[in-house]
């Protein structure tokens, strides 16, 4: 059973610059979460502070019972055992290949026979589509390999919480909606709660359960994927539309002039695209324990959703 | 939280960090599981990188000292103190020294990039992540690796040391051999040698944490890296010999000296 991720007030910044602010969320236990932001938003950042590598100013990160910002480090580490955390470029041990790679948090957290470990290894290696590359150094083999290579190496231990960074960056199109669905797989086998950092639409669009975004030092929001993918904040609805009129610039932020250039060009008015459905688990695969969870949840708090988001809630076969 | 404006806590606060990592490698040490492949890796490369400058450098340094002191001992009429007072500067001095400089160049050197280049490619930091100490993985082995070398170094080049002064001194400056060999157990001691062995094992330790905190904490990418080893081997070396003068004065005045 995946466990709840409890983020309270949490600030970080470098220096005197601050990264975010007060970003208070809730991953619920068992669901897939998405936080999306344009790029250098703090998103890796985020992530590093929630495992607790990172140590934000303010606000506490709960796992467990535990605080990954200010308990002892004892129990940090303790505490990351339940982890899986795919890095950015896969963050392999460059001198040891990828099976040892693969085995390692096996061989340093269990007393497992080798055999066993070849076994579990060999598993994971085919989840990713790796065998036959496990003999090869981290150097020798493509980024997007050694992407797959840094989730086989995450999931090993069957964590409980899986955070990815951004898992499509360096992927083609293909091997993307792969991964997507072998995440959701993988959340309808272990139950485990996951946070995704991306930019990318498509994860964003298909595979949460909660979508979150942050932009300019603040969470604008998070919540079930129907609230954010309706949403009619100009930000949101830039990004998902990913195009250039808006408040993102190319720097973080536009200045006024551009804004107002902008608005005298007068770009046509975006239309409100349909919430795409979300990824099923492949056949064969139990149904998704997430899923009766947050209907539950999004019932509940019916009457805060916007009517958008309650319309795409009912587009997606809700009986409501 | 920091204090930009006053000058010194930026000092202050990496030497601060820099005890606060030997604390924990100490404490470390004694936490299960001990890293026994790794420490005998790193004891096998830093013995590889180190044994033959040592023994190479020990030579001519004996050389140097036993030269110099004979040809003072001469002008001042003391010949027949030669060996002793060349074997004490050696065992003493020169060789504790002498491995702790080779091993901080050569050992530490390649311990702080290999450390420095995990850092920025995030190799520590998913180490971390994974619940596995890098400090217990990794350092502790690295420093007992460099704290054992030293040690066993310290012997050899002692020994390659003094016989490299009897050499000179006997056959280039025509000492009496017997007068050099009795001079050894009228001006040496044991608590020589125990002090040398000490003072082998506490260099090696330093050598050992500094090139660890540095090779921890490199400034912003590849450049940082060879900046960190840069600087790993400076300080190392600023260090020996601040530490080597207080070790030194502090065993002159609480052993007693033979023939004092």
């Amino acid at each position: 059973m995946g466990i709840e991720v409890v983020v309270e007030g949490l600030t970080k910044s470098f220096g005197g610059q601050t990264v975010w602010q007060d970003v208070t969320l809730t991953l619920p236990p068992g669901e897939v979460s998405v936080m999306l932001g344009p790029s250098g938003t703090g998103k890796t950042v985020f992530l590093k502070s929630v495992i607790g590598l990172l140590k934000p100013e303010r606000g506490r990160v709960l796992v467990n019972g535990v605080d990954m910002v200010r308990s002892p480090e004892q129990d940090i580490f303790e505490a990351r055992k339940l982890f899986g955390l795919m890095f950015q470029d896969g963050a392999l041990f460059g001198s040891m290949n990828l099976f040892d790679n693969v085995a390692f948090p096996l061989r340093e957290h269990t007393r497992k026979k080798e055999t066993e470990i070849r076994r579990i290894v060999m598993e994971r290696m085919e989840m990713v589509g790796l065998v036959g590359a496990e003999a090869k150094l981290p150097g020798e083999i493509s980024g997007g390999m050694r992407k797959r290579a840094g989730l086989a190496r995450a999931l090993v231990l069957d964590p409980q919480i899986v955070l990815c960074d951004e898992p499509d960056s360096g992927l083609d199109p293909v091997r993307t909606s792969y991964l997507s669905q072998l995440l959701i797989d993988l959340n309808a086998q272990t139950d485990a709660t996951m946070l995704i950092v991306t930019h990318n639409l498509d994860i964003a669009a298909t595979v949460p359960d909660n979508l979150g975004m942050l932009f300019r030092r603040n969470l604008v929001g998070f919540g079930p994927r129907e609230l954010l993918l309706t949403s009619e904040e100009p930000v949101v609805q830039q990004f998902l539309s990913g195009r250039r009129a808006g408040p993102i610039g190319m720097s973080e932020e536009k200045d006024q002039a551009t804004l107002a250039l902008e608005r005298r060009s007068g770009e046509p008015a975006i239309e409100a695209r349909p919430v795409a459905a979300q990824l099923q688990p492949s056949p064969g695969l139990p149904e998704r324990r997430a899923v009766q969870q947050r209907r539950q949840r999004v019932l509940a708090m019916w009457d805060q959703l916007t009517p958008a988001a309650r319309r795409a809630v009912q587009a997606q076969g809700e009986p409501v | 939280m920091s204090l930009p404006g006053i000058p010194l806590t930026g000092a202050l606060r990496e030497t601060g960090r820099l005890f606060a990592l030997s604390a924990t490698t100490v404490r470390d040490t004694f936490r299960r599981p001990f890293q026994v492949r790794e420490l005998i890796e790193q004891f096998w490369f830093v013995a590889s990188v180190t044994i033959l400058p040592a023994a190479l450098v020990s030579i001519p340094f004996g050389a140097v000292i036993a030269l110099q002191v004979g040809s003072l001992a001469q002008q001042l009429g003391a010949q027949s103190f030669t060996g002793g007072a060349s074997v004490l500067a050696v065992i003493q001095q020169a060789s504790p020294l002498i491995v702790a400089l080779l091993i901080a160049g050569a050992g530490g050197s390649a311990i702080c990039a290999d450390l420095g280049s995990r850092k920025i490619r995030e190799e520590l930091d998913a180490m971390e992540v994974m619940g596995v100490s890098p400090i217990q993985r990794l350092i502790v082995p690295r420093v007992l690796a460099t704290m054992l070398v030293a040690v066993l170094l310290n012997g050899l080049v002692s020994v390659v040391g003094t016989l490299g002064g009897y050499f000179f001194n006997v056959i280039l400056q025509h000492g009496t051999p017997g007068a050099y060999l009795s001079s050894f157990s009228a001006l040496a001691q044991l608590p020589d040698l125990y002090i040398s062995e000490f003072k082998a094992l506490v260099f090696g330790f330093i050598a050992g944490v500094v090139a660890a905190y540095r090779g921890l904490n490199p400034k912003g990418g590849p450049k940082g890296v060879g900046d960190a080893v840069n600087q790993s081997v400076v300080i190392t070396f600023l260090l020996l010999f601040l530490v080597n003068t207080v070790l030194t004065a502090l065993y002159l005045q609480l052993v007693p000296q033979k023939g004092a």
